[in-house]
């Protein structure tokens, strides 16, 4: 029998070709339903440019946080054992696993005046409630995880024996961090960042339940759908879409041609 | 040198228990060991790398026991090279000089050692680029480009192909002689360690079997796991009467100056002799034996010959293999003159 002919082969194409289907049909559905019209309407309505710009910005905020706080942090889990670690490493994929409303209305419960911190912040002048700086807090938790889990990975990969050698040579933990861990774990950040942008830019639930207003595409979409209904919504979907897929292919560029590995 | 002091370290798996060793300023120094006997674990801890249990290191008179990896002046080279892939050559080597500062006042040197190692010419190149014998070259080089005080060796030739082999080899002899660097080899090749060696330690399971000169070593081991490892095809343990080493089938005239403590008895398989008919002079420890076995080593073949229910290997080469017509279950004459003997 000859081996193009194998059953499970035929199998592996059938269930590429429907997984394809699945995702791409109503995408393309609603990609190609709107009128050209409506769509022109849309780029200039300025509405939808602010909330497509809120998405992206604040999107883009929540991966350099979690390029900041996480990497060091991912490079902890990488490279230690210490007790408690799984339980660590539990924790961090709890944003992923909680359903977002929860999310929320638990970063709700401690921004809130009634919490320490939540009057802390208030006292210093910081608003959550309906405020970009909320819709950012609620993107970083929600995006973080992605980025921790895609740049541990990125560390794990590269030998440890590269770092011995930078230390056997006069160069401090830093310096061994900085000039050979972080340069060989560029293409993991770069995807730990696009993955994360990709999860907050299209994050909804917890966002409805702490900043309605301003309002991010998807908060926008959802707005124009119980509104007036799927025809004026369609349109910011598709600029999203748009969107998003040029950022995505420009952010995967750059991660290729800076990879060093 | 280096002085390591009743060194123990702890895993929940293995342990490497009370090293003691000396290593005198420029010798060339072998740890030599089977795999997982903790001889990677010994040269990392003494560069900085793995924690210690307990116990001391000392190098160059100071206590480097807790200091840093970048504080101990202690390079180290890898099997698998370990070159920053990132950059080239050029910046490999730099990489040590400018963490210690040091690159205007070295440049001449550094140019020399590139000369020296041929690898001049590769400046620009990056690590993916390189053969394995080249990439071995930049690594000594980028290690001893900082002058280190010792520069450990794990392995730095197992990686390699057999022609890179000697080329390193070579490299690494000339390079110990005209930097006056200490060096520690690991190795688990003895052909290797003769070679390079000065001084050597045999490590078996996280515990030092035997250390000394590299040719007391391959001569004279003190254990069977040390005459093993050192290429030793026949161990009898034996016991000592009446000038006789005797083991359960077989008993060996050995000298009347032998130890009656010592334990056990061994030779090389290509010290034997083996004739086709009885040998023309009455030799001591000549037996009639019948090959039961013949393995084809490549450049040489290993035959097994039973006497008295007793196996002896025998190493010859093909040529004499061919010429004396050797075969399975031929009868065979094997010698044993008791020069040939090491006692442990």
């Amino acid at each position: 029998m000859k081996s193009h002919s194998d059953p499970f082969l035929i199998m592996s194409i059938g269930s590429c070709v429907v997984v394809s289907l699945f995702i791409l049909v109503p995408l393309i559905q609603m990609m190609i339903t709107p009128s050209w019209e409506l769509l022109t309407e849309s780029i200039f309505d300025p509405d939808i440019q602010k909330a497509i710009w809120l998405s992206i910005y604040s999107s883009g905020l929540a991966a350099i946080i979690s390029f900041i706080i996480g990497t060091p942090f991912a490079y902890l889990l990488a490279r230690k054992s210490f007790f408690g670690k799984q339980f660590v490493e539990g924790i961090i994929d709890l944003p992923i696993m909680i359903p977002h409303p929860v999310i929320g209305i638990a970063i709700l419960g401690i921004v809130g005046k009634d919490h320490w911190l939540g009057s802390l912040l208030h006292k210093l002048g910081v608003q959550m409630m309906g405020t970009v700086s909320g819709i950012v807090v609620v993107l970083t938790f929600v995006g973080m995880p992605f980025y921790i889990n895609a740049v541990k990975n990125g560390f794990e990969s590269i030998p440890v024996r590269l770092e011995n050698v930078s230390r056997s040579l006069g160069a401090s933990f830093s310096r061994t961090f900085f000039q050979i861990t972080l340069p060989l774990a560029w293409r993991s950040i770069m995807v730990g960042i696009i993955m994360c942008s990709a999860r907050a830019i299209s994050e909804f639930g917890a966002i409805v339940v702490v900043a309605y207003h301003p309002m991010n595409a998807p908060v926008l979409i959802y707005e124009r759908f119980t509104a007036f209904g799927l025809k004026y919504s369609q349109p910011i979907a598709v600029l999203l879409i748009f969107v998003c897929l040029i950022l995505f292919i420009g952010l995967r560029l750059v991660s290729k041609k800076n990879s060093a590995l | 040198m280096i002085k390591i002091q009743d060194l123990s370290i702890q895993f929940s798996d293995f342990a490497l228990k009370h090293v003691d060793i000396n290593i005198q300023e420029q010798e060339f120094f072998v740890l030599l060991g089977p795999t997982g006997s903790g001889k990677t674990l010994l040269v990392e801890s003494i560069a900085g790398i793995t924690p210690i249990t307990s116990g001391k290191i000392m190098i160059n008179g100071q206590d480097m026991t807790h200091a840093p990896p970048e504080n101990r002046k202690v390079g180290i080279v890898y099997q698998d090279y370990a070159l920053f892939p990132h950059m080239t050559v050029m910046e490999n080597i730099q990489y040590g000089l400018l963490c210690q500062k040091k690159i205007l006042d070295d440049h001449q040197r550094i140019h020399d050692l590139m000369v020296k190692t041929d690898i001049l010419k590769l400046s620009g190149r990056k690590p993916k680029h390189l053969s394995g014998g080249e990439k071995q070259r930049v690594a000594l080089v980028r290690a001893l480009a900082v002058k280190p005080s010792v520069l450990l060796l794990d392995e730095p030739l197992s990686a390699l192909d057999p022609c890179f082999r000697d080329d390193i080899q070579k490299l690494l002899k000339m390079l110990h002689k005209q930097t006056k660097t200490t060096f520690l080899m690991v190795t688990h090749n003895f052909a290797e360690a003769l070679f390079l060696g000065d001084r050597g330690a045999v490590l078996n399971n996280g515990i030092i079997e035997q250390i000394g000169p590299v040719a007391q070593l391959f001569n004279h081991p003190q254990t069977p796991f040390v005459a093993q490892f050192m290429g030793f095809k026949n161990i009898f343990e034996v016991n000592i009467v009446n000038d006789k080493a005797k083991c359960s089938h077989i008993e060996f005239e050995i000298p009347p100056t032998i130890d009656p403590q010592t334990r056990y008895l061994c030779f090389r398989g290509e010290d034997v002799q083996i004739s086709a008919g009885r040998p023309s002079s009455v030799l001591a420890n000549t037996f009639l034996g019948i090959i039961e076995d013949i393995v084809d080593r490549g450049p040489y073949c290993e035959l097994t010959v039973n006497t008295n229910n007793t196996q002896i290997h025998v190493i010859l080469t093909k040529g004499e293999l061919v010429k004396h017509a050797y075969h399975l279950e031929k009868i065979v004459y094997i010698s044993l003159p008791p020069t040939i003997f090491h006692y442990a």
